[in-house]
This record gives structure tokens, C-alpha cells and sequence, in this order.
């Protein structure tokens, strides 16, 4: 579903992702584990397309299409979806307006009719109870006067409103209290089809106890350093990364070696 | 005194005409007027108030007067059938400078609406009363210009205590098949405790270079109560210069709200003088601009009793070349204590193009009042439009959105709601690109 070949990326000119290779198949879910700094927002950013970033190498497939060329809405169309981990507010626009737009462009793209209003109404009142959301909060400009987690749980209605097919959870779980953690989780888990794969960037344990990884990734200095299972997430939890990172410097002294 | 010299002669050769085709009250404020244009001249952009618009320019080219006013063969009743959905509105139209009279619409007994022309020669003391007081022609070039050159225009008058519930609605359409000037007076006198409501668009109906003077005179009496609106929606070869003089007597409210959708050279210039204790205004304008279009709002509200409450907010959104230009000057008087003022201006510059000039200013010589102005100017918001587009919406959409949650907080400052739901209609069709020509009312299609 998602194949990333060693992907090259920076900001203003700065290297941050130095080799990135990545595959995320069907109904997979990957946790990308990492210091600050170790480039896993960048990777979620190159891969929603902020313009923000410069991609200086590699290649990016989505369904076997050439991801980097597209725009981000047409990469949002074919299925991409990003929990931003700042989530950003627009006065003025209502939540209804906004997702009306981003629900019938998706659906012209595909070749649909534009949803009928009442239908639509019907499918945001749905969705919302699934993360709990408030009905005055759907009714408020987006994201405006929310709070912090009251924004998260807004991403993923959002997320239940335009059904991705890869979904990239950037630090949702931050800022969260414990119910608020469950009640995203939850809402994840229960919109979740067999064929839905995530990407879920995080540093902490818990928000992957509900969301059961199939792959955890350790990226440190732009690369993908070490993959396991989901017992690799339980052991940064305890352990931090620097024994990670004192095994690399190990390895590669043992590589140097003539 | 280039500029200047071909108005000059054609009042000079013509006066006998323009003084026929006009009413006495209006002729005899003519010779002064005359005087005054000729001592001032249009003003240089070293005058303060015309810093941001070049009058002399846009007035330089020889456009055509109809000074014998020759009835244009249309009629408008058929070209436009204008009734904003269910609003109802009694609606009259002033094609160029010309008064078009229709059958009486039901209006409160003692409401009158009719050509200034008209009323001038019916209610010659109560227009003498009024004409000219607050458009004082030895301060203001177009006051001069305008009162000298007018023939006609309109009148409304709103006895005590009567309160008329159906808007009042203007169509000014400009109707020509050569470029053509026109030179528009207003003339509005709401008594004691009347209310009335007035709505003016603008239209364009042929691709001519338009050159429009407008003066709108206002008496506004106790505790009356006057919301006016206006809505510009011509062209590019349009340029309107329009003053517009409202006086507020004690607890009196006024609601002043101008929209400029489409256009190509608009001044406006408003003053507004609270002259009695416990007068409340509300000054409100959208401008939306793109092409070569400029637009240049000049407002002075004039505190002058206790107890006033102002209230302005501008809000411009540029495109393409298009440049803006907003002055507004609060002026607290000496002894307008308890005054309170609040002035806002904000901008969005949709390209790099774009110009906005602002200007907000507070001047105060009271020691007990509440006072506050601010602008901003700013671009698109970067990290909004990437939101959006990451949830699918295109970026013309979401730019298109982040526009009209803009412009929403004027529209939504309209009482009305079946003018506040046609503007918001409007607006976004404008920033649709949609209103790319001007082909009668679109407040009304």
C-alpha cells in the first residue's frame, strides 16, 4: 500500500530525513518511535505533502501511484490522512462548511454526486458520537476554542468523516488525559477497517496498548534505525533509547572494523 | 486648474440649461458652489483626505453630461425586476441622475420618497432646510463640484414618530451608450423618533466609462433610528466619488454598512457628526477587490455631545493589483465626555501585489472616555490553507473560505436577515469570480 524508498527530506535547506525505506501494507499498523527532533514529524509532513518541506530524494508509492507528485488534497482524495499533532484553528469557518467542502471533494474526485444536505448532517451526527464529540463543538468554527484535547478528538471525527485508508496519528495521544487517551483510541479502533493501516508516531506506551502495533520503528537522525515487534515499544518505555543508540555506535564500530 | 477648466465651462455655458431642468432650492446654491470649485480646485493628494486617490485624474477625461436630460429609452421596472426574497422592499431606481418615478408604493401616510427635483419644487422650505447644510461646498471640492453640476436625485422624508418597515431600495443604474458623468444628491430627513431603512445599489448596465458624484445628506432626529446600506457592484471602467454627511440628534441610532463588490475607482467619504447626548453609530464596510481595482473609504466620526457611542469596522480583501486604502479619524471633542469608540480596520493581501494603506486615528480632547482603534494587515494564513488541502479541499476552495470567514464578520454585523443571507450569497459568488460583469441586480437574481 505504501512503499517508501529511501526518502531524502529538509527544511530550509537543513538534511532531517537521510534515507528513510519504509513498507506499510493493508491493514497494518506501524508505530515510528524516536527522540525529538529524529525527523518523525517531517516524515508525516513530506508525506501529507506540506510544501513546507523539500523532498531531495527517494520515492514515495500510495497504491502503487506516485505519491510525490501529487497534491496534498489529491493525496487526501486517494486516501491520506493525517491527525495533525498541532491542530490548527480556523475562525469563521465552521466545522459543517469545512467538512461539507473536504467530503464532496473527495466524492467529485471519485466521480460521486456532492452528499445532500441532510444526509451529510445525518453522517456528521454519527460520526461525532463515536469520539464523543459535542454537537457545539461541530456546530463552533474549526478548532476554535478548543481545547487541547477536545482538538485531537476532533481529528479523528475528521478521520471518521473521510474514511482514510492509511491513516498517520501525529503525537495524537499528546496532551491527552487518560479518558481523553481511551476515548481517542477507541474511536480509532472502532472505525477501523480490516484494510485500514496507520502510521502512528508517539512516545509513550499506552496509546499503543489500544492500538495493538503489528511494527514499531525507531527512527533517530533521519533514518529508521531498528524495527521489532510490539515488544521494541515496551522497551523504550522502560528503557529509553540509548541503549539504541550505544549499540549502533557498537555496530558500527564493528562495521569499521577492517 | 486643468482638470478643473471643463467643468468650470460647461457650468458657465450652460447654466441657463442646468438651472431649467432643476429645481430653485437646488439652483440657488449654484453660484457659491461654483466659487468655491473655482478657488480650491480638485484637491492634490498633499490634501490629508485625499492622500490615497487622485481626484484630478479621474476626473481629466471629457465624459458626456445629460444637463437637458434626455429620458434614456429604458425602463428599468423591466430591465430589473428587483425584490430581494422576502424582504419586500418599495423600490425606486435613479438611472444616471435621473429619478425614475413608478406608481406609489404602500408607505406610511406622510412618508415621502421621490426625485429631489420633485420634492424641491413641492417642499421647497423643508428641502432649503436641509440642502446643502451639511455638504458644505467651501470645504470639499466634490461637495462643490456636485452641488454646482445636480440636477436631480433623491428625496426622502419620514415624519415624527413614523416608523416605515419596508426597506427602501435604490437601484442607481448607469445607463449610457457614451461614457457619460453623472452627479447624484441625496437628501434624507428622518424626524423625531422616525425609523426607516434605506438600501442603495449600484450597477453598471453598460461597458462605458462611468464617472459618478454622489451626496448624501442625512438628518438623522431624536431617538430616529436610520440603517443605511449600500452595495456597489459596477465595473471597472466605473468610478464612483461619493460623500456621504449624516448628523445624529440626541439618542438617535444610525447603522451605516457599504459593501464595494465589484468596481474600479471607489471613494468614499463619510462624516459623521453625534451632535446630540446618547447618539450611537455603527459604520461598517467590505471592500473586495481584485484587478486594477482601488478603493479608498475616508470616514470622520465626529464627536461632539456626551454620552456617543461609535462603532467602526472595515475589513478589505485584496487581490491580484488591487489597491486599498482606509482612513478612518475619530474626533473626541472637548466636553463629549463618556464617549465611547471603538475603531477596527483589518486587511488580507491575497498576493504579493496588493496594497493596503490604513490609517486609523483617535484624536481626543475629552478626559473621560473609552476609546480604542487598530489595524492590521496580513497575508493568507499558510498553515490554515495546508490544513484544509490535507482534507481534501483544493487550495482555490480553502482560499475561498478562509476569504469569506473573513468578509462574514461584516455580513454578519447586518440586522436583516434576508439582506445579511443575499450578501453572504453574494460575496461568495464574488469570491466565486462568478460577479465577473455587471448585468443588473444581482442583489435581486
Amino acid at each position: 500500500m505504501l512503499e517508501i524508498r529511501d526518502l531524502h527530506a529538509g527544511i530550509g535547506g537543513k538534511a532531517i530525513l537521510k534515507g528513510i525505506s519504509l513498507t506499510v501494507r493493508p491493514g497494518e499498523i506501524h508505530a515510528l518511535m524516536g527522540q525529538n527532533g529524529a525527523g518523525k514529524s517531517t516524515l508525516s509532513n513530506v508525506l501529507v505533502g506540506n510544501p513546507t518541506y523539500e523532498v531531495t530524494g527517494g520515492s514515495v508509492t500510495f497504491n502503487g501511484k506516485d505519491l510525490l507528485a501529487m497534491k496534498p488534497e489529491e493525496r487526501a482524495h486517494e486516501g491520506l490522512f493525517l491527525s495533525f499533532q498541532q491542530p490548527v484553528e480556523i475562525p469563521g469557518v465552521s466545522m459543517v462548511n469545512f467538512m461539507r467542502a473536504a467530503v464532496n471533494a473527495k466524492r467529485r474526485y471519485h466521480g460521486l454526486e456532492p452528499m445532500s444536505a441532510g444526509d451529510f448532517l445525518k453522517m456528521m451526527r454519527e460520526k461525532r458520537k463515536v469520539v464523543e464529540l459535542d454537537s457545539k463543538l461541530a456546530n463552533r468554527s474549526v478548532n476554535e476554542g478548543f481545547s487541547g484535547g477536545e482538538k485531537k478528538r476532533n481529528e479523528i471525527f475528521q478521520m471518521a468523516m473521510l474514511e482514510p485508508t492509511l491513516a498517520i496519528l501525529d503525537e495524537t495521544d499528546s496532551g491527552l488525559d487518560v479518558d481523553a487517551l481511551r476515548i481517542v483510541a477507541e474511536g480509532f479502533n472502532k472505525l477501523r477497517r480490516p484494510e485500514t493501516s496507520a502510521i502512528v508516531i508517539t512516545h509513550y506506551q499506552r496509546l499503543l496498548d489500544y492500538l495493538r502495533p503489528d511494527v514499531v520503528h525507531v527512527l533517530m537522525d533521519g533514518r529508521i534505525v531498528k524495527t521489532g515487534g510490539p515488544e521494541l515499544a515496551a522497551e523504550i518505555e522502560n528503557r529509553g533509547f540509548d541503549w539504541i543508540r550505544a549499540e549502533l555506535s557498537a555496530g558500527h564500530t564493528e562495521t569499521e572494523r577492517p | 486648474m486643468s482638470s478643473e477648466r471643463q467643468y468650470l465651462d460647461i457650468f458657465t455655458a450652460h447654466r441657463e440649461m442646468i438651472d431649467r431642468h432643476s429645481a430653485g432650492v437646488l439652483n440657488a446654491l449654484r453660484g457659491k458652489a461654483y466659487d468655491d470649485f473655482s478657488r480650491m480646485g480638485f484637491p492634490t493628494r498633499k490634501v490629508e483626505r485625499y492622500k490615497y486617490t487622485d481626484v484630478s485624474a479621474a476626473f481629466a477625461p471629457d465624459y458626456g453630461l445629460n444637463l437637458n436630460r434626455v429620458k434614456f429609452a429604458v425602463d428599468p421596472r423591466e430591465a430589473f425586476r428587483c425584490e430581494v426574497p422576502n424582504l419586500g422592499t418599495s423600490l425606486h431606481f435613479i438611472v444616471n441622475d435621473s429619478f425614475y418615478s413608478r406608481p406609489a408604493p404602500s408607505l406610511p401616510e406622510g412618508v415621502v420618497v421621490c426625485s429631489l427635483k420633485q420634492a424641491a419644487e413641492t417642499y421647497p422650505d423643508r428641502v432649503a432646510a436641509a440642502y446643502g447644510r451639511l455638504a458644505r461646498t467651501e470645504k470639499d471640492a466634490i461637495n462643490a463640484l456636485n452641488t454646482m453640476l445636480a440636477q436631480d436625485g433623491l428625496f426622502v422624508y419620514v415624519p415624527k414618530g413614523v416608523e416605515v418597515e419596508r426597506t427602501i431600495q435604490v437601484v442607481n443604474l448607469l445607463r449610457s451608450d457614451v461614457d457619460l458623468m453623472a452627479n447624484r444628491r441625496v437628501l434624507a430627513v428622518l424626524e423625531e423618533g422616525a425609523r426607516a431603512r434605506l438600501l442603495f445599489c449600484d450597477h453598471a448596465a453598460d461597458d462605458r466609462n462611468f464617472l459618478v458624484t454622489q451626496v448624501v445628506e442625512a438628518f438623522v432626529g431624536e431617538r430616529a433610528s436610520l440603517e443605511l446600506y449600500e452595495l456597489e457592484e459596477t465595473h471597472a471602467k466605473n468610478h464612483r466619488f461619493s460623500n456621504l454627511y449624516v448628523d445624529q440628534q440626541r439618542d438617535s441610532r444610525v447603522t451605516l454598512c457599504n459593501f464595494t463588490l465589484t468596481g474600479g475607482l471607489t471613494r468614499n467619504r463619510t462624516d459623521l457628526t453625534l451632535s446630540g447626548e446618547g447618539a450611537a453609530a455603527d459604520l461598517y464596510g467590505c471592500v473586495i477587490a481584485d484587478g486594477e481595482q482601488r478603493v479608498d473609504n475616508n470616514t470622520l466620526i465626529d464627536h461632539r455631545a456626551e454620552r456617543c457611542t461609535s462603532n467602526q469596522l472595515y475589513k478589505y480583501v485584496l487581490d491580484d493589483a488591487a489597491v486599498g486604502a482606509f482612513a478612518g479619524r475619530v474626533l473626541v471633542r472637548e466636553g463629549a465626555q463618556h464617549s465611547r469608540s471603538v475603531e477596527r480596520n483589518a486587511n488580507l493581501c491575497g498576493t504579493r501585489e496588493a496594497r493596503m494603506y490604513a490609517q486609523p486615528m483617535l484624536e481626543i480632547y475629552a478626559d473621560d472616555v473609552q476609546c480604542s482603534h487598530g489595524s492590521t494587515v496580513g497575508q493568507m494564513d499558510e498553515q490554515a490553507l495546508f490544513y484544509m488541502r490535507q482534507r481534501g479541499i483544493g487550495l482555490d476552495e480553502a482560499r475561498m473560505l478562509l476569504k469569506m470567514a473573513f468578509a462574514d464578520e461584516v455580513i454578519s454585523a447586518i440586522g436583516l436577515d434576508p439582506l445579511r443571507n443575499r450578501l453572504h450569497h453574494l460575496v461568495e459568488k464574488r469570491f466565486r469570480g462568478e460577479l465577473g460583469h455587471c448585468s443588473g441586480c444581482r442583489l435581486c437574481k
